[in-house]
């Protein structure tokens, strides 16, 4: 019988559920094969958090949930023989490898083989004043600007190589998301750089798969439209791989959840720009011609997907300090609730104006315009809203200081006391922002910095 | 068969879901069946997709064609207030825009496209779309 690689996926994002992976675990263990245990929980903006937590203590800097994912199911993996990958390790490897060295060590286990790859962080080697220099392909602009954090994103075959060591674990920091699915395929299939439909299968598997239950049910329930049995215990998505690159979606048995063509063909277009070239490092991959059919009850065939060359750059997310965010909310209900939601949107208007602050402020009203508005209530929608309803007024600024955005947030706080009749329920915050671009650079100037790193036990 | 025709938004045919990246948000629309999505790749078009995110700042509209898996995919700058870094908006990554275009752009449906067990067809549902 031809070789299947089954790869679980246990978390779509830092905060997905906590005991998603225990299915999956229960399920892979049952399970002939190659078996891999994966969680992408590396968000753009979360490896800068973590920069800022690494430079305050060397021993932090990857994913604060890392005890919540892995606790539970370090034991069963060891024993079982599967195989764990993830971005966990954001931006402290390392000291992610340490952590969980004790806590098998806690748990009176084997000392696990686990294996770094490093290069990610591209400030260990590339000058903060070249990557500000850079042309920006999308997001803020960066002359001037204070650097938080420069990553790369690496791809399948950067992950394929830490595999290789014979790591029971691999933690990476920045790659791309489907990379920690194509990671194993290359280095159980030792598919060549050249085999491109292939790379591109294996990239689209891991783009399925790296939202969790985004593929399998969750975000997708639209009642008496699209029902999902169970959606309170979703099973997360694990994928069935052949050689050819041909591969199955499904799910543990008695799960909740649905996978169906609907769920697997929103979870492919999510975050996808052409459709007939989805970037990675390791392909350019085209799903125009693929095909989702229906094997069995929540089984999906996914074929005829194809590969072309990869681009010949890579990408950098760069993140940069971005000022503060205010924002601000007091509840208007019953008659006349949207009048004087509005009245007091103005009150604050003015007094942030007068205060000298040129920053434009974001009017909302949930109940009647949020958003889907941009900010305006059109006529035509204004005649279509009730006299007496529940309004909630919101506004917000971002500003280069931390008094203003304050000021917003007291101005609507003092509303309490000073505004339209009967508001209530304020709440407010003001809080640190980081804005991004991303930057392209030559693989020359990335890939001879790249590294595989062992971390040993105590 | 009836030659009623339905006055109902695209969610009355379709389902999509919303991504983001940097100040770009991209939006699928998927149909139920391949009549639905014949009919939906005749009439949504990039000019009424720009029409309806034109008042989220939406500079440009461009529309990808899956047919093997009834799908359409709209690729739209502009839109997420700079981005999720930047917003202002409650929603920062623009995961609601998908229920922008399903619901604010109206169609003409003949009845053969409408599901027998549509909410749509429910008294409740149908008079808030009525007149």
């Amino acid at each position: 019988m031809s070789k299947i690689v089954h790869i679980g996926n246990g978390a779509g994002f830092s905060g997905d559920r906590f005991d998603a992976a225990q299915a999956l675990v229960q399920h892979l263990k049952s399970c002939d094969g190659p078996r891999y245990l994966m969680f992408e929980v590396l968000a753009e903006r979360t490896i800068a958090s973590a920069q800022k937590a690494k430079a305050a203590n060397p021993e932090a800097g990857f994913s604060p949930y890392l005890d919540h994912y892995v606790t539970d199911i370090l034991g069963d993996i060891q024993q079982a023989g599967i195989t764990l990958v993830s971005n966990m390790g954001a931006a402290n490897p390392e000291a992610a490898a340490r952590r969980i060295h004790e806590l098998a060590a806690e748990q009176g286990l084997k000392p696990f083989k686990i294996a770094v790859l490093a290069g990610d962080d591209v400030r260990e080697y590339l000058d903060d004043d070249a990557l500000l220099a850079a042309e920006t392909m999308e997001g803020t602009s960066l002359a001037g600007r204070t650097i938080c954090s420069a990553n790369v994103y690496l791809g399948g075959r950067h992950v394929a190589a830490a595999l290789a060591t014979g790591a029971d674990i691999v933690l990476v920091g920045r790659t791309t998301d489907s990379a920690l699915v194509l990671g194993p395929l290359i280095h159980e299939f030792g598919w060549a750089e050249d085999e491109l439909d292939k790379l591109a299968a294996g990239t689209i598997c891991g783009h399925l798969l790296e939202c969790g239950g985004q593929v399998s049910g969750t975000y997708f329930a639209d009642p008496g439209f699209k029902d999902v049995p169970d959606l309170a215990h979703v099973g997360f998505p694990v994928t069935e791989v052949t050689a050819d690159g041909s591969f199955v979606i499904t799910k543990p048995e008695g799960t909740g959840g649905l996978i169906s063509p609907a769920t697997v063909t929103e979870q492919l277009l999510y975050e996808m720009h052409d459709p007939s070239r989805y970037l990675v490092p390791d392909v350019t991959a085209d799903v125009t011609q693929m095909t989702v059919t229906q094997d069995a009850s929540n089984r999906i065939r996914v074929a005829g997907v194809k590969g072309s060359l990869p681009p010949e750059t890579l990408k950098i997310t760069v993140c940069v300090e971005g000022g503060w965010l205010a924002e601000a909310e007091m509840s208007y209900c019953g008659a006349n609730g949207l009048a004087r939601a509005e009245l007091a949107g103005h009150v604050v208007k003015t007094r942030m104006a007068e205060s000298g602050c040129n920053q434009e402020i974001r009017m909302d009203v949930f109940g009647a315009y949020s958003a889907l508005d941009g900010g305006i209530l059109t006529d035509e929608r204004r005649a279509s809203l009730r006299f007496d309803d529940d309004y909630r007024l919101r506004l917000s600024l971002v500003s280069e200081t931390r008094a203003t955005a304050q000021k917003l947030h007291d101005e609507l706080q003092s509303l309490y006391c000073s505004g339209p009749a009967a508001g209530g329920g304020f709440r407010g915050s003001v809080t640190e922002q980081m804005s991004s671009a991303s930057v392209l650079m030559p693989r020359a100037a990335i890939e001879p910095h790249v590294s595989v790193r062992d971390v040993p036990a105590g | 068969m009836s030659d009623k025709v339905w006055r109902l938004p695209l969610h009355a045919i379709a389902h999509g879901r919303a991504g983001d990246k940097g100040n770009v948000s991209n939006v699928s629309v998927i149909a139920y069946d391949e009549a639905g999505y014949a009919f939906i790749e005749a009439c949504v078009t990039e000019a009424v997709v720009m029409d309806v995110f034109s008042q989220v700042g939406a500079t440009s509209v461009m529309r990808y064609l899956l047919p093997n898996l009834k799908a359409m995919n709209f690729v739209i700058p502009g839109v997420l207030d700079g981005g999720v870094n930047e917003s202002r908006n409650v929603d920062r990554h623009g995961k609601n825009l998908s229920y922008l275009l399903l619901s604010r752009l109206m169609l003409d449906i003949p009845d053969n496209l409408l599901a027998q067990d549509s909410p749509y067809r429910t008294p409740e549902i149908a008079a808030q779309y009525s007149g």
